[in-house]
């Protein structure tokens, strides 16, 4: 029993240095490290400086102050900020309930087609915004005529405009394509977290007579909010750096006349320059500063405010 | 009414609205496929029909087989694509597994460290990075996306492989322990099998992503030699704006390997998202 005492205590006054840990952690870090935070905060540096004459110099907050107030600068900004707003609202009502709906449907006890339906209602997903762009581009063109045909069968052909090529809806539609491809991720999340509901809480429930649309209100729903709060910055995040799907469908200058100009895009014609504008690295990393600290308050106002009120079940 | 009745129609519905959503989805795709395969007339008066003797043609495809590169495209995505989720599942098992297993100084700080790429997103240091890129001339290289593709997985699979490896038994671990294997066979032996649908999932959120990125092949590097399917097939349709023959051809000749690869994985995929839910 002493001994054993002993060397117990022995153990614990030389517990030597524990190199695994390092060893487990050292290539994430390193890669990471190396690739994102430092670029990330050297863009944030360069953010401060302007090229004059060729020479690198400091100039503060010289290059917000460009982007927030000169009139060439300020009323692009603004604008690509509005549009990121509609068209991350447009995502929040419109792809998250679908996603969220498509998932309980799917989460059904007996359910006969269930793999089907999951594997089509995924499909888009996994294809790249260039493919999903030019196709919508295509059905929605005027020329091809798909578009205003299907509206025919439901007789609602009068209601067909070339709806990428006006301003007012061009907009509205991009957000709605985006809609149709991510929706899976919603989908999927929600159903796995709708799955892992045990049996014995929906028995439970059942047994109080709890079923159908109130079940799914009163115990499911509850039940899988932090997914919902998951889901929803994941959007918010994905929504406030896009890019590769207007860019696609209405080009690097998100016409018609910027009406789909995102921050993503507009940070794109700053930083590499398209047609008459040329490349400004400085400005460039002064809208994705801008764009960082967006981003930054989203994801504040999740983890400090959002994700604390939502309680989370242990099973 | 009788219960079976009510419970007949509402299985009706919920088949509706899944079949409904099933055609919103699939339609489109269906569509391209379909009319790459027609003439010119053909894509113009019957869109909604299969190909018949008359409209069937190949003038697409062999435009574009003619013009463009996609085995290369689709290599240099192939590559990209699994060395980074390579890259992605085993750095972020190891960090996983050293957040989730032991207690050191720093713990916290760490794990948080590593979260703030989910949230962050790495499009946000382009500038930076493309400058670095060419400092160590590595842009218009497969490498530099690997790399970069590699750091924007990494956080969300250390986020979900560790509250994954919580749920290992530490019981088993410590029997591990007890028979005198290292860290690192508990790690390889004991915990990474059993973490398998997790990994499944990080993997599937890690390659989408990739796969579709237009904005990083655009920037780092947008060389013949390097350009990845979804870069190619975005530049080459830019070019062929009228033709639709060719512009239908290029999109299916996209679609197809991923729909192939999606259809026959696609079981696996799933039951990987959803495994460690189902209990």
């Amino acid at each position: 029993m002493t001994t054993l005492d002993t060397a117990e205590r022995d153990v614990v006054a030389k517990r030597p240095i524990r190199w695994h840990i390092a060893i487990f952690l050292l290539p994430a870090v390193l890669v990471y490290t190396a690739v994102m935070i430092i670029p990330l905060f050297d863009t944030l540096r360069l953010s401060l400086f302007r090229i004059v004459d060729g020479q690198s110099v400091f100039v503060g907050l010289d290059n917000f102050r460009t982007v927030f107030g000169d009139p060439l600068w300020a009323a692009s900004f603004w604008n690509a900020l509005r549009n990121n707003l509609v068209f991350f609202l447009i995502h929040m009502v419109v792809q998250n309930p679908i996603g969220i709906a498509l998932a309980a449907l799917l989460s059904l006890p007996v359910l006969r087609f269930r793999s089907f339906y999951r594997t089509a209602i995924f499909l888009p997903t996994i294809l790249s915004f260039v493919i999903v762009g030019f196709v919508w581009k295509l059905i929605l063109s005027p020329i091809w005529g798909i578009a205003p045909f299907l509206l025919d069968i439901v007789g609602m052909k009068a209601f067909f405009a070339p709806w990428l090529g006006r301003p007012g809806s061009a907009l509205i539609t991009v957000s709605l394509v985006s809609v149709w491809q991510n929706i899976g991720i919603p989908m999927m999340l929600i159903y796995a977290a709708l799955l892992s509901i045990p049996d014995e809480v929906l028995e439970a429930a059942e047994c109080d007579g709890v079923t159908g649309w109130s079940q799914f209100f009163k115990i499911k729903l509850p039940l899988i909010l932090p997914t919902i709060g998951i889901v929803s910055i994941l959007t918010f995040v994905g929504n406030f750096n896009a890019f590769d799907l207007i860019y696609t469908m209405q080009g690097a200058i998100a016409g018609p006349n910027y009406s789909t100009d995102i921050l993503g895009t507009l940070l794109y014609r700053t930083f590499f320059g398209f047609q008459l504008q040329l490349g400004d690295p400085n400005m460039g990393a002064a809208i994705a500063t801008a764009m960082f600290f967006i981003i930054l308050a989203g994801v504040c106002l999740y983890l400090f405010v959002i994700q604390r009120r939502i309680r989370r079940y242990q099973f | 009414m009788s219960k079976a009745r009510s419970s007949v129609a509402r299985t009706g519905l919920v088949h509706l609205a899944l079949g409904a959503y099933t055609l919103l989805a699939l339609f489109p795709i269906f569509l391209v496929l379909v009319n790459s395969f027609k003439t010119r007339a053909g894509i113009f008066s019957t869109p909604l029909q299969l190909p018949s003797a008359k409209t069937f043609s190949l003038i697409g495809y062999e435009t574009v087989l003619k013009q463009g590169d996609f085995l290369v495209y689709f290599q240099n995505s192939l590559i990209v694509t699994v060395a980074s989720i390579f890259f992605v599942l085993l750095f972020g098992a190891m960090a996983a597994f050293a957040l989730s297993e032991y207690r050191f100084r720093g713990n916290t700080m760490m794990a948080l460290y590593l979260a703030l790429g989910i949230m962050i997103p790495i499009r946000l240091g382009t500038v930076a990075i493309l400058q670095g890129m060419v400092a160590t001339g590595l842009v218009n290289t497969l490498m530099a996306l690997i790399l970069v593709y590699t750091a924007q997985g990494l956080p969300l699979a250390v986020f979900i492989l560790s509250e994954f490896m919580r749920q290992v038994s530490d019981d088993l671990k410590n029997a591990g322990r007890v028979d005198g294997l290292s860290e690192y066979t508990i790690f390889f032996r004991l915990v990474l099998p059993l973490v398998r649908p997790a990994m499944a999932t990080v993997a599937v959120f890690t390659m989408i992503p990739i796969w579709n990125d237009l904005w990083f092949p655009l920037i780092l590097a947008p060389g013949e030699a390097t350009k990845t399917v979804t870069l190619g097939a975005q530049m080459f349709i830019g070019q062929y704006v009228t033709n639709w023959n060719a512009v239908l051809s290029t999109l299916s000749l996209a679609i197809m390997p991923v729909l192939v690869l999606y259809l026959i994985f696609s079981r696996q995929l799933i039951r990987g998202i959803t495994a460690g839910a189902v209990k």
